[in-house]
């Protein structure tokens, strides 16, 4: 197949023809993504000349990383209020509200506790409860951006968020740890 | 060489004229080609209508070369220059090899990757391969008429960037043009999911020779998308064979042994594993070189039992690609068995019983490699089918570079869809720093010394800034081989580095191993290993900061001051000498107070540079 044009400019959204919102159509997605594979992707310019390969491999990069920004909640807020100049200060604001803090600190004991008298049923319940929180962040994160449009508000809920992914990490660690 | 014969891929060829395209699956143990004929996949026989060719080389002398079965059958004559398993040497240093007293081989270090001392004079394990290749792909022409267009190449979905380098680097020296690596559970679902029309979810439970892989892969509509992939590169069937082995040691009360007794005993152990898989028991009896004859009858059970903790190390790599790939148990639709040792009944029980169904092996699990891997050779060389399909692979483990203190910054994580891109800016710490030395790592640990080494280069000719004012970008591209290259660009002045990853040598089997089950285990040192480094280089960070502030601003500060801060850079360096990070986090603490009013004045008098040494320092993530 011979590469298609594909504008490595554009926005992830325009790539997938997705409006830029929070909210998301993941079925939509999927099926864009997989129908764009299917024409950019190394393997299918495999017998072609090198440049068109090297094409290929770029543009194939282009769209994994466009699909894996745009699946992940976190990412693809982060990526809206890039796109709106808005930045989130994952790495230089640590000003959080307190009580936020204080219950990350208690989340992260119990985990350690779960994980010290390796007892997986407290750390699935732990995972559970970290889920529905999560998902009332993103509840709230989508207000913020889809309809209050306050992005830095978002921004705000992103730094929450991303707290949220390192306990998920945290947990998944304390899984591992257990495991063996 | 001959592939530089064949027409340009894609710009000569009549459109319908078939290009002939074979899948090798290079095996530890044995070896395989195939390809596509009239639509079906197929393993090619040879002479003698043998599939599977035995990955043995033989040296005879300079000039003759015996590969596979004829090289096998004599291998305990002439065990130094016959090289079985070769595969586990690819693109290793004689460091990675461990103990090479269990090994009958003359080992030669040298930079970059093991050699092997033979008759013939010193090969590569590249080389070595490359003459498995050669056999294969004259077992190919032969058979097809006419020369290849090229071929997919498999290997163990864990193998690191100089393991598939290496890999590569063989089938090029056979003269085959690589269409592109495969990793061998991928090969397997190819061949499964389009022999059987799959959809949904399905694991991939590979046990070669010597090496252990697990993909979770999800099959919809022609796509096969690896979700998933782990395992353990250091576990396979030779493993069973060890404990049979050591077990006869055992029985005999023997010890010491020369290189041709272990080759005999090996090889009657394997033949009593294989009998196991039928029986309920196998007798071993051999005649060692004093004359010494040994006879033994091993029951199933207790073969079971000695090789039980073998089974279950395949386990954990189970829950943790399933956990990656955000599955349960349960919603694995299908799991498909791939090589050889998979038809031991304890493997096939033990996966059974993980996965709460019974494991597919409608498929020859020692051909089901070989044909998948022809299959995509087939769609690479553009012979399209009725059927368009796709594949999206993994890398398994992830990529990063150094940073302050050893530490290991991920740049791109495990399991990340091919082909796959990320940049990153660092900064420099020093002031008038015109260098950066780019030290590229694979693995899942925090501790740079944790992971594997993959490359180490330099960018050269910054312009000489103040700390931190430098914008270096590092670019990690990993192609649909999972074949890494690395660029770094200075920002501002454009100086540039590329370099495409071809490592000293590559991660050996058991670092990966260890790296990938303490990844989890010692998540918590890691995390007060991880501290400490952190509160160190800040430390010396701080330290050199105020020195500087000292040598450009002192006359700021009365001799009273001065002293004081003296001796509080006294205290921290001293501390920096044990190993506690509360001490260590005080005695900073300590020296920032010290040193406020200094900074005061200096800011005052508008000094260009700021004295935290935490800001000017810090890796700048963004």
């Amino acid at each position: 197949m011979s590469s298609a044009k594909l504008d490595l400019h554009q926005s992830y959204f325009q790539l997938f023809d997705m409006p830029q919102t929070f909210a998301l159509d993941g079925t939509a997605l999927e099926q864009r993504y997989r129908a764009l594979q299917m024409t950019v992707h190394p393997d299918k310019s495999a017998h072609l000349p090198n440049a068109e390969q090297r094409v290929a491999m770029q543009q194939a990069t282009f769209v994994n990383e466009g699909y894996q920004t745009l699946r992940s909640t976190l990412r693809r807020a982060r990526y809206i209020l890039r796109l709106n100049d808005v930045d989130t200060q994952e790495e230089t604001n640590t000003a959080m509200p307190m009580d936020f803090l204080v219950e990350q600190m208690e989340w992260r004991e119990a985990v350690v506790e779960a994980q010290q008298s390796r007892d997986v049923d407290a750390l699935t319940e732990l995972e559970t409860r970290m889920h529905a929180e999560t998902a009332a962040l993103e509840a709230q994160l989508a207000d913020k951006i889809d309809t209050e449009k306050n992005y830095v508000g978002a921004a705000l809920m992103v730094r929450k968020l991303r707290f949220m992914e390192k306990l998920a990490e945290e947990i998944h660690a304390a899984y591992d740890a257990i495991d063996y | 060489m001959a592939l530089l014969q064949i027409s340009e891929p894609g710009m000569s060829t009549a459109p319908h004229q078939h290009r002939l395209a074979v899948g090798i699956d290079l095996g530890t143990t044995n070896s395989l080609v195939a390809t596509v004929r009239n639509g079906i996949s197929t393993v090619l026989n040879d002479e003698q209508g043998r599939s599977m060719l035995p990955s043995v080389v033989r040296y005879v002398d300079e000039q003759n070369i015996l590969v596979g079965e004829a090289a096998q059958r004599t291998q305990s004559e002439d065990p130094i220059n016959t090289i079985s398993s070769v595969k586990r040497f690819m693109g290793r240093g004689l460091a990675d090899i461990g103990d090479t007293s269990r090994f009958p081989y003359r080992f030669l270090d040298q930079a970059g990757q093991v050699q092997l001392r033979t008759v013939a004079g010193t090969k590569s394990p590249v080389e070595v391969s490359a003459e498995i290749l050669k056999v294969l792909r004259a077992r190919a022409e032969a058979s097809l008429g006419g020369e290849l267009v090229g071929a997919v190449i498999t290997v163990p979905a864990y193998f690191d960037d100089a393991q598939r380098q290496a890999t590569k680097d063989a089938a090029r020296l056979a003269g085959l043009n690589v269409l592109r690596l495969l990793n061998e559970p991928t090969a397997a679902a190819i061949a499964y999911g389009l022999d059987n029309a799959s959809e949904g979810v399905y694991a991939v439970y590979d046990l070669g020779g010597g090496t252990f892989d697990i993909s979770i892969l999800r099959l919809s509509r022609g796509v096969f998308e690896v979700l998933a992939t782990n395992g353990d590169s250091a576990l396979g069937g030779d493993d069973f064979d060890q404990r049979i082995f050591c077990w006869l040691l055992e029985q005999n009360e023997l010890s010491a042994l020369p290189a041709s007794d272990i080759r005999l005993l090996l090889t009657h152990a394997r033949t009593a594993k294989e009998q196991l898989t039928e029986h309920s028991e196998a007798r071993i009896t051999a005649m060692l070189s004093t004359g010494e004859v040994i006879d033994n009858v091993l029951s199933q059970t207790a073969f079971h039992e000695m090789s039980n903790n073998l089974v279950q190390r395949t386990i954990q790599p189970l829950r943790r690609a399933l956990r990656d790939a955000g599955l349960k148990v349960t919603d694995v639709n299908g799991v498909v068995m791939v090589g050889g040792a998979t038809r031991m009944p304890q493997v096939q029980r033990a996966v059974g019983e993980f996965f709460g169904q019974t494991p597919l092996t409608n498929l020859d699990p020692d051909k089901v490699v070989a044909l998948g891997a022809a299959i995509q050779a087939n769609l690479l060389a553009g012979n399209r089918g009725e059927d368009d399909w796709l594949l999206l692979d993994v890398i398994p483990l992830s990529l990063g570079l150094e940073t302050m203190g050893g530490l290991a910054e991920k740049l791109i994580p495990r399991n990340s869809t091919i082909p796959t891109a990320r940049a990153q800016e660092f900064t420099t710490y020093k002031d008038g720093q015109t260098a950066m030395s780019i030290h590229v790592v694979q693995g899942e640990r925090e501790l740079v010394a944790d992971c594997r080494s993959l490359a180490k280069f330099e960018l050269r000719g910054i312009p000489a800034m103040v700390a931190g004012a430098a914008r270096i970008r590092v670019t990690f591209q990993v192609d649909a081989d999972g074949l890494l290259s690395v660029a770094a660009r200075e920002m501002g002045s454009g100086v540039e580095a590329n370099i495409e990853v071809k490592p000293s040598y590559g991660l050996n089997d058991a670092e990966i191993t260890r790296m990938l089950q303490e990844s989890g285990q010692y998540a918590k040192e890691d995390m007060q290993a991880r501290a400490l480094r952190e509160q160190q280089t800040e430390a010396q960070q701080l330290v050199e900061a105020v020195h500087n502030a000292l040598a450009a601003d002192g006359e700021l500060l009365s001799a009273d001051a001065r002293t004081q801060i003296l001796k509080h850079i006294e205290a921290l360096q001293l501390s920096l000498t044990q190993s506690d990070t509360q001490v260590l986090k005080r005695a900073i603490t300590a020296l920032n107070d010290a040193t406020v009013r200094f900074a005061q004045a200096r800011m005052d008098k508008s000094v260009a540079h700021a004295l935290s040494g935490k800001n000017i320092s810090d890796l700048e993530v963004k």
